[in-house]
């Protein structure tokens, strides 16, 4: 059953995720992507991680997306002024250079997935909630670490409203 | 059963395929687009080792890489518009002012 629930959600994920890359127009693109970060999230249930699952769906697929959504609202580009895609040639040589990428990782998970198989399902995640894990960890071990991105977002905050600020004649 | 192995490759692909769109696409959107799907193959593979080593970390690293794709996409998007409203366009051969 699982294993049935993973390949119908790999296909979904990845299929959405091939047509975020290959369709045209940008509004299509996002579209997709919803349903990519949609279908990660159910992965991540999948894991056992439903925190995780639940800040996916909030954050990319609400957040996020909405927010390209506006930016694509904003700049209301019509078909001509859509950028003109590069040629056969160089989508052939972009295409070919990313499964390259693949082929050179395959080596390194037939020699890291065997050992931590090995190691695995000691199942002490299993016992207390998901949640408890993580807040407990965050607040006492992560805790400057968490800081640090909440002064990160303030910087961002503050980078994006300098930048989106309306240009003064100087 | 499900073993690592599967999350690991699903999670290459996703890669890939975001490294696919940055190369291949010209539309700036699209590429900070590209850029968050390669975000999520590797927040997948953090939950994966998480699951299967049975420690929590994975999962706190992810929550910290979603909060910096979120501010690279509120300031990334930021520069958009502004690039767009300065030079009415978002393809990225026309904006090479840095490129060597």
């Amino acid at each position: 059953m699982e294993t049935i629930l993973f390949y119908v959600l790999a296909v979904v994920t990845l299929l959405s995720a091939v047509f975020v890359i290959f369709l045209r127009r940008p509004i299509h693109n996002v579209l997709f992507m919803i349903l990519t970060m949609i279908g990660l999230a159910t992965l991540f249930i999948l894991l056992h991680a439903e925190f995780i699952a639940m800040v996916q769906i909030i954050v990319y697929a609400g957040a996020v997306m909405v927010l390209f959504l506006f930016v694509i609202m904003l700049l209301n580009l019509e078909e001509i002024d859509l950028p003109r895609e590069p040629r056969p040639l160089r989508w052939g040589f972009g295409v070919i250079l990313s499964l390259a990428l693949v082929v050179m990782l395959f080596p390194v998970f037939k020699s890291i997935a065997p050992i931590i198989n090995g190691v695995a399902q000691n199942g002490d995640l299993a016992a207390a909630s998901n949640l408890d894990l993580i807040a407990k960890e965050l607040f006492t071990t992560y805790l400057l670490p968490f800081e640090i991105a909440s002064f990160l977002l303030l910087a961002a905050i503050i980078g994006t409203v300098v930048i989106g600020r309306k240009l003064t004649k100087s | 059963m499900v073993t690592l192995e599967h999350y690991l490759v699903l999670s290459a692909l996703l890669f890939a395929l975001g490294i696919a769109g940055v190369m291949l696409r010209r539309n700036l959107i699209v590429i900070l687009m590209s850029l968050e799907l390669m975000m999520n193959a590797v927040n997948l593979s953090f939950v994966a080792f998480s699951r299967y080593l049975g420690s929590i970390e994975g999962q706190i690293f992810v929550l910290f890489v979603m909060v910096v794709a979120a501010a690279e996409v509120a300031v990334g998007l930021a520069i958009a518009v502004a690039v767009f409203k300065q030079r009415g366009t978002i393809n990225i051969n026309d904006i090479s002012l840095l490129k060597w």
